[in-house]
């Protein structure tokens, strides 16, 4: 299995650890990721609010160059980068003025989007090409007696559910039962964590992120495995400013792909764990099981 | 033939229709085209052909002009052709020399464009004046009707529809799927806006059906097969075991506690599972017949038969049948039977079903318990219901303090149903009254719009004001179970725009009403095209006219009544059920039908005896004549679908109104038009 | 003593036209379909901070009341998560509007200022335009720096946990062909001035 692999800045940046566990856990799967040459921000939710027609044009410069590398699939493990690459096809396919501006904009360049290269995240590759069986094979160190609340986010669910339930989406529920992992009841698994919000404007954004922290805390939750940069920064990276305003809520937050490396027995220093605020203690009592 | 050759003299009339054609369509401008066509003897327009006045003029002009074909512009046959015929035949001549064109619905109400509307008028027209000059003088036949009514369904529509039609001295057979006919009525606690006691009003009239001479219940049953046209209709009707000799129970109950489950263990149907039954039951102590029924998927006398229904083990001790003594009216040998009735017309009267509250994610039933329908509350506030009326939670002790009822669950919402059920402001704000009556709770309305168009609705919506129910006008974004304060620990959650007064509201209640709304059954379309009826894009059957035949089909002698026409309350559906007995009477006395001759018919001299029209007729009208080798049409038994027509290798079968002539010649007619 | 102020609005106070001319954009047509249920509100996880709930908003934008909307805090409180236009009964993307108003307000300049939200997009595509990359320490930065830099003062320390964890580096990300990607910039802002002529 091969796709193309568009990282966006996050997985450069502040959210490194997911790339770093990502990489190595496809691999040990036996699955091939290319990196898109040269590809160029996403666009994110911020360029939309300044030019519908311009974010779309720069979205599709990574679709074209991923078909000039000839991929059949393109992966995008940020939620964000997913549903921008996703919604600038559903823009193209449902109106044809945007794909005449985005046509015109490419064909300045010399580039070319001609069909739509499917968009896929992880977990819908996870489920749906590798298959559950097959991640079970590979696990070595099961995360018996791990709870674990399962985040999905806003991004990868609405506003286009391609692989999963909206509502209640259940892959990565799955996905770490057949780690070993306890699955927590918690059903803001796909409310919003604050986006840009908690930076921004910290009064409204931080109290999105406390409330699913303290539900994730009082509903028994370990530890919370998530599948975008943002969400495991804002779960992650407030946590002083949150005790300040409203309560102590100390929970980790980690990426799936950092749980799935340690249930394969990757080497944990190899997961990005290191990079976390909150200190995955339960994580390493696991491991030393 | 010697007629075909008479000088044909054409009357063309187009019809403004108010405004409805004129506004879009040029009519004089038609007129003046038409005029000049050859055979047009005279070319008019007129405001509303369909008048008195209308009439007088096409029968004045065929008598003035010597008139020998005419031709309408106007509305759908559907709606006045029968008008036009009558007056043409009035006016001297047979009545099939008249012929019209639809520039309503196919032009004026579809089009925008007044120009190129009133050209395609023309084009119509002038296809319809080609077509004229080979009309034909042709007959009707009389066809006999059936005086026995076949009723689909015994809820309240269907049951009252039966009791008017047998009150008159007329048969009934009366189906109906459940042990037990009352519908969804018989589940419900009181009656909006009267809150008079549903079982008080239902059940005296259930019983009357169970014992009405005319009227022949079938229940546990399900029609099949539909054959036949208006007036004559054979129906199979399937009997589904209920293990019970019905001539024999007497309906002494006898049988139940001495069932081998000593507990009532399985979840009680006709109290949406807030009850138990056991495998033999009876679905409630009024049911209609008082016969009781064996459920084979819970009696421990059947197991899994080989392919995978269920088949008789002999397991069980059989102390039901112990019980039942010398009566021997347990039959674990009973299967299903099918059977054959024939009827002179139908009323479907098959109901709804509420929406599946799990379709509702947000609200979150099936996931918190106290989560409730609004059909299980009725059966919660209902003193023969499981709890004898006593509202309780799911645990079987709380009561209820605060309860949120959620209006238009799953109506009104592009994502499910998007019509409004018109029922569940009314019912929810009934159940709002009764909850508060029971329990004294604070009791939370959600609406998007409350609608009550009903006599007495709005004074009952002024009692409930004044009874201190909050209405908060503002569709629910979730249910949830998680806290936020103090005061919301371990309750449910509403998060909801109070859009009156501007704020977003988070209100904890201990239970939540989900007020479902009403769709088509699940087997609509099956009932659809067996009744051979037309649908709505909702899905539920769709009456000939909503204003001048709503009890009527597209098919003669089917009618339809209550809830599978469109959400109504029981008012309405009475009213309905009514309208359609009134509607088979009609029929009945009239004691006739007048059929339309577009009968097909084979020329002799051109079969070549091939046989292949005779397996594609729906209707087996076509025989074949072994002495001659030629087939032959049944007539009577003919209803023109035309398959021959179109199949037949040499051409040699003709149908009448749709000759080769008359369909050749209106193609040429609309393509002559530039 | 307390202050009085009309609320009551004049016909002069709409600026006819807004309201058909926002849904006529892609992804904004289904807002003439709003029967002001308020699901939208009832979901929005940060309409309880919201000037306008995403319901008036609505029905602000459909009755022409242009001022209000663009000047509207609620539209730059929209986190795009989507829950309102998953739920919308009437399948408006009311997201999508959001965007549009946004855009909208910046261009016409009309944002509250100050207001963070609006300076970390301008930013935001500032960046993606001169390199191709977002490197968020740089921007988040900047961000500071123009709108309040004693709340920067605030962030050191996180700054600081995320410097120690790796994760913070002030060093700008470039892709290679970034003439490229000003040349397909310019083509959409040359289409966008032919539309308008």
């Amino acid at each position: 299995m091969k796709y193309g692999y568009f990282p966006g800045c996050s997985l450069k940046g502040t959210g490194r650890a997911y790339e770093e566990s990502l990489l190595p856990v496809m691999q040990h799967l036996g699955i091939e990721m290319r990196e898109l040459d040269d590809w160029s921000c996403c666009g994110a939710t911020a360029y939309m609010a300044v030019d519908e027609g311009k974010a779309c044009a720069l979205a599709a410069r990574n679709l074209a160059i991923a078909e000039q590398e000839g991929h059949a699939q393109l992966m995008a493990p940020c939620s964000a980068c997913y549903l921008v690459l996703n919604k600038t096809q559903h823009y193209m396919a449902e109106y044809g003025a945007m794909k005449r501006l985005v046509d015109k904009a490419l064909g300045s360049v010399n580039l070319r989007v001609t069909r739509p290269t499917p968009v896929r995240h992880p977990l819908d590759v996870l489920l749906n090409d590798v298959g559950l069986e097959a991640v079970k094979q590979k696990v070595t160190h099961p995360l018996k007696g791990l709870k674990v609340a399962p985040y999905y986010g806003c991004q990868i669910v609405r506003p286009y559910s391609t692989f999963d339930d909206q509502a209640d989406p259940q892959t990565m529920d799955r996905l770490l039962e057949s780690l070993g992992a306890t699955v927590v009841d918690w059903p803001l698994k796909t409310k919003c964590c604050g986006g840009s919000l908690t930076g921004t404007l910290p009064k409204a954004g931080l109290r999105l992120a406390y409330i699913l922290l303290k539900e994730a805390r009082k509903r028994g939750a370990d530890v919370i495995a998530t599948v975008c940069p943002l969400c495991q920064f804002n779960l992650d990276g407030y946590h002083d400013k949150i005790a300040a305003r409203w309560e102590p809520v100390r929970i980790p937050t980690v990426y799936f792909s950092q749980l799935m490396g340690l249930a394969f027995g990757l080497p944990a220093g190899r997961l990005g764990l290191q990079r976390g605020f909150v200190p995955m203690k339960p994580l390493a009592a696991v491991t030393a099981a | 033939m010697a007629k075909q050759e008479q000088e044909v003299r054409i009357g063309f009339y187009v019809c403004h229709c108010g405004t409805n054609i004129a506004a879009m369509v040029d009519c004089p401008e038609v007129a003046q085209f038409v005029g000049t066509l050859p055979g047009v003897v005279l070319s008019k327009d007129y405001k509303y052909m369909c008048s008195d006045p209308g009439q007088e003029l096409i029968q004045q002009d065929i008598r003035e002009h010597r008139l020998n074909r005419v031709v309408v512009a106007s509305c759908s046959p559907l709606l006045h052709e029968p008008t036009f015929r009558s007056a043409t035949e009035k006016g001297g001549l047979n009545q099939f020399y008249f012929h019209m064109v639809n520039i309503r619905e196919h032009d004026s109400w579809v089009h925008t464009d007044r120009a190129e509307a009133t050209s395609k008028a023309k084009a119509l027209a002038q296809a319809a004046v080609h077509r004229v000059a080979h009309h034909k003088p042709l007959e009707t036949k009389r066809v006999s009707i059936n005086p026995t009514t076949l009723v689909v369904g015994a809820g309240i529509a269907g049951i009252h529809a039966a009791m008017t039609i047998a009150n008159s001295g007329k048969k009934v057979i009366l189906v109906e799927r459940e042990p037990t006919i009352g519908g969804h009525m018989a589940k419900f606690d009181k009656t909006f806006p009267t809150l008079d006691c549903a079982a008080c009003i239902l059940t005296p009239k259930m019983s009357d059906v169970g014992s009405h001479e005319n009227i022949q219940v079938l229940s546990y049953s399900e029609v099949t097969k539909v054959d036949g046209f208006v007036g004559n209709y054979t129906v199979t009707v399937k009997r589904k075991p209920r293990y019970i000799d019905e001539e024999a129970c007497i309906g002494c109950q006898d049988c139940i506690p001495a069932c081998v489950f000593k507990q009532p263990k399985f979840a009680d149907e006709f109290n949406e599972g807030l009850g138990k039954r056991r495998p033999v039951y009876i679905p409630f102590p009024q049911a209609t017949p008082q016969i009781v029924a064996i459920d084979p998927n819970t009696c421990l006398n059947f197991k899994k038969g080989e392919d995978g229904g269920r088949v008789v083990s002999d397991k069980c001790k059989k102390t039901c049948v112990e019980a039942c003594g010398d009566k021997n009216a347990i039959d674990f040998t009973q299967v299903e039977r099918i059977e054959e009735y024939e009827v002179g017309s139908v009323i479907v009267a098959t109901g709804f079903q509420t929406f599946d509250a799990r379709r509702a994610p947000a609200y979150g039933y099936g996931r918190f318990p106290n989560v409730y329908t609004s059909l299980e509350i009725e059966r919660l506030v209902n003193a023969s219901g499981p709890t004898g009326g006593h509202v309780v939670m799911r645990d079987g002790k709380s009561e209820p303090r605060s309860v949120g009822i959620i209006h238009c669950v799953g109506s009104r919402d592009k994502k499910t149903n998007v019509w409004c059920s018109r029922v569940c402001c009314m019912y929810s704000m009934k159940l709002a009254h009764l909850l508060k009556e029971h329990t004294g709770a604070e009791i939370y309305n959600f609406y998007i719009d409350v609608r009550t168009p009903g006599k007495g609705y709005e004074e009952f919506y002024n009692k409930l004001l004044d009874e201190g129910v909050h209405f908060i006008r503002g569709r629910v974004g979730e249910v949830t179970d998680w806290a936020m304060t103090p005061d919301e620990e371990g309750k449910l959650v509403i998060r909801v725009e109070d859009t009156l007064a501007g704020y977003v509201r988070r209100i904890p209640v201990d239970m939540v009403v989900l007020a479902t709304g009403l769709e088509p059954q699940q087997d609509a379309q099956d009932v659809r095209r067996m009744f051979n009826m037309s649908c709505g894009s909702e899905g539920f059957f769709l009456e000939r006219h909503p204003k001048l035949a709503p009890v009527n089909t597209f098919n003669d002698g089917i009618y339809i009544a209550g809830a599978c026409q469109g959400p109504k309350d029981i008012p309405d559906t009475v009213a309905q059920a009514g309208a359609a007995a009134a509607e088979v009477l009609a029929l009945i006395d009239k004691g006739f039908v007048e059929q339309e001759p577009n009968t097909a018919f084979i020329l002799e001299d051109e079969c070549s005896g091939c046989k292949s029209c005779i397996p594609l007729c729906p209707y087996t009208a076509i025989l074949f004549d072994e002495g001659k080798g030629r087939a032959y049409i049944n007539e009577a038994l003919c209803k023109g679908c035309g398959t021959c027509v179109g199949s037949c290798p040499s051409g040699s079968i003709v149908q009448n109104l749709f000759d080769d002539e008359e369909i050749f010649s209106e193609i040429e007619g609309v393509l002559a038009y530039e | 003593m307390f202050e009085i102020q009309r609320t009551i609005k004049y016909e002069a106070d709409r600026v006819p036209g807004f309201g058909r001319e926002v849904m006529g954009v892609p992804g904004c047509e289904k807002l003439k379909d709003c029967i002001q249920c308020g699901t939208c509100s009832g979901v929005c996880p940060l309409s309880i901070y919201m000037d306008y709930t995403p319901r008036q908003v609505m029905a602000l934008t459909r009755e022409d009341f242009k001022r209000e909307v663009l000047g509207s805090h609620t539209i730059w409180l929209c986190a795009s998560c989507y829950a309102c236009a998953v739920e919308c009964p009437r399948e408006i993307r009311i997201t999508d509007i959001m965007y549009e108003l946004k855009q909208r307000a910046i261009h016409e300049g009309v944002y509250p200022r100050r207001f963070p939200i609006p300076v970390l997009a301008q930013e935001f595509t500032k960046m993606v335009h001169d390199h191709g990359r977002v490197s968020e320490g740089l921007l988040v930065t900047k961000l500071f720096l123009k709108t309040n830099p004693l709340a920067a003062l605030g962030m050191a320390k996180l700054g600081m946990g995320l410097m120690k964890t790796g994760r913070f580096s002030v060093k700008q990300e470039n892709i290679k062909r970034r003439a490229e990607l000003a040349k397909i910039v310019e083509t959409v802002d040359q289409e966008n001035l032919k539309g308008k002529a």
